[in-house]
């Protein structure tokens, strides 16, 4: 992780690390502030917890996104502390969920923009200029449309990957494929590392193909206190925890220091986590059925 | 506190009213976008009472879902396991929500006025905020395109106001004229048409206007009038609301939110 962080992704970069609730890799994002990136512009559409730790870290100076919350919680109370007031230090670029998406999809797609039914006669063109009238060619319609996003890096968790970079992922997927086709370097940061039989024998599953992808990195538990379906659960205890650490600026930084600079790398802060506490998020198993491609000679 | 407690079995809480009285309008309705929370309890009820046939879309990318749990968040992964189907969020929100198969969208709000519209942005200047919320996450393109709008929110002088301080997602606009707009500008919803609160129900008249249809039972208007900023429109015949049954209890306290997380 530490090298495929340290190759791709350089100050000032757009970089998303996506997943919607699910699949988020909170490794990627402590390892990110562990070697001290700066001036970062931060791109998902619910920044969660780890853009919350990453900006209170100071990584970044801009946050791109749709909805800015701590999901079924309630704040995060350091992205707060930084754009509420008379001088908001963080700048703020704002969509809704299908703007987001629209964006990594026209940066995916080589467009000018993405055309969409939203933001009508509401005050959200106001607030970001960016998002704007188009009138079809076809006839007198009007839509909005926003710019594509192309990231300089996306950075995606999946369960399983080979070692090429044939990614598979189950489960909600997000928008785990746009970002990753929208950016100009891939890092997919998996669960398991599988043979690449095991990803021809089900082609289907497949969301991120290896061409695109720059680092493939294994990181068991990577996505905690995030989850990877049908391998762990959502820690909703520490989302709920991490309202009353991060409501003090003092208490988030004595967290920063014992759980990402405290440890080295991310089987340091598993090791810290405790194997009880992380067999405890292990699910019962509920097995898909299979299918049959048909072995065509 | 648990099911049998004696408090609780006799009684019930505002917020059960508000679940129950959500779940009871959601007779007849097919396909509906949930939120977490209180439209969630709400959504399931209904589902195991007035609409059995409910599909329940969620906008991590779910349609028919079966949550076994109740989720803390809206990308719990009860809510996959037993769905009908798992999509991108491109899919969920292009084919099933733009292209028309959502008839209820569920939305909360930080702030509403007479017309239907939501602030769930700011509060104070946007470029400097006294409060920076959420945003709209969804919120604004299922105000535009779900068929109809379910609002289920606490009320209060501070969030039933005169003037929302930021227009996240859009109502009946400025009134009358707000069907009108929906129309010319090709919106495939008809905007909100039920607020449930815990005082009251209300809808919407031809004026575009919120209208107290239904009291909850104990409450008076004085104590309406005192939890908003505007002189709501009453209906006629105001109604009192049907406390919650035994039944519509049980399902609550027992199967869909046995640690009272969100209901007492």
């Amino acid at each position: 992780m530490a090298d495929a962080i340290a190759r791709s992704v350089h100050d000032g970069d757009i970089v998303a690390i996506e997943g919607f609730t699910h699949l988020i890799s909170f490794a990627a994002g402590h390892e990110i502030i562990r070697q001290g990136k700066r001036d970062l512009t931060l791109a998902r559409l619910t920044p969660d917890l780890i853009y919350d730790q990453m900006i209170a870290a100071g990584v970044a100076r801009k946050l791109i996104f749709s909805w800015l919350g701590n999901p079924g919680v309630g704040s995060l109370h350091a992205i707060r502390r930084l754009t509420e007031g008379d001088v908001p230090s963080l700048e703020l670029e704002e969509y809704s969920h299908f703007g987001m998406v629209g964006r990594y999809t026209a940066g995916a797609m080589n467009l000018p923009f993405f055309p969409l039914r939203s933001y009508f006669e509401t005050d959200l063109p106001a607030a970001n200029p960016l998002i704007r009238q188009v009138r079809s060619p076809y006839g007198d319609d009007v839509v909005y449309a926003v710019p594509p996003l192309k990231p300089d890096i996306s950075i995606i968790h999946a369960q399983w990957a080979d070692a090429q970079g044939n990614t598979q992922i189950w489960g909600l997927l997000g928008c785990q494929k746009e970002a990753a086709f929208a950016a100009e370097r891939v890092i997919v940061v998996v669960e398991e590392l599988v043979s690449e039989e095991v990803i021809r024998a089900d082609p289907n599953r497949t969301v991120i193909p290896g061409l695109i992808v720059d680092a493939v990195v294994v990181e068991p538990f990577g996505a905690h206190p995030s989850y990877a379906q049908g391998l762990y659960d959502r820690d909703n205890r520490f989302y709920i925890e991490w309202d009353a650490i991060s409501r003090d600026a003092g208490s988030l930084e004595a967290w920063l220091n014992e759980w990402v600079h405290g440890v080295s790398d991310r089987a340091g802060y598993l090791d810290k986590l405790g194997l009880e506490h992380l067999a405890a998020l292990r699910p019962d198993p509920a097995p898909s059925g299979s299918v049959n491609y048909g072995d065509y000679r | 506190m648990s099911a049998s407690d004696p408090a609780r079995a006799t009684g019930f809480s505002a917020s059960e009213m508000m679940i129950v009285a959500a779940a009871r309008e959601l007779a007849g309705r097919r396909v509906c976008f949930v939120g977490v929370g209180l439209p969630n309890i709400a959504v399931n009820l209904a589902k195991l009472t007035v609409a059995p046939d409910l599909e329940l879309v969620y906008e991590a990318g779910v349609f028919g879902a079966r949550p076994a749990r109740l989720p803390l968040s809206i990308g719990d992964p009860t809510i996959v396991t037993r769905a009908t189907a798992v999509t991108s969020m491109f899919e969920l929100f292009g084919f099933y929500l733009q292209g028309g198969l959502i008839d209820v969208g569920f939305l909360g709000a930080a702030q509403i006025d007479r017309f239907g519209n939501i602030n769930t942005t700011v509060i104070g200047d946007y470029p400097t905020p006294n409060t920076r919320l959420p945003g709209s996450g969804g919120a604004c393109e299922i105000a535009i395109n779900a068929r109809e709008v379910f609002v289920i929110m606490r009320q209060s002088r501070r969030s039933f106001v005169k003037h929302i301080d930021f227009r996240t997602s859009p109502g009946n606009l400025n009134g009358a004229d707000g069907a009108r707009i929906r129309r010319e500008q090709g919106w495939l919803g008809s905007g909100p048409s039920v607020v449930v609160t815990d005082v009251g129900v209300y809808h919407f008249g031809e004026d575009g206007e919120m209208r107290l249809d239904s009291l909850h039972a104990g409450l008076t208007l004085g104590q309406v009038h005192q939890q908003m900023a505007w002189q709501p429109a009453v209906a006629e015949r105001l109604a009192e609301t049907a406390p919650p049954t035994a039944e519509e209890l049980r399902t609550i306290r027992e199967v869909l939110d046995p640690e009272g997380i969100y209901t007492r």
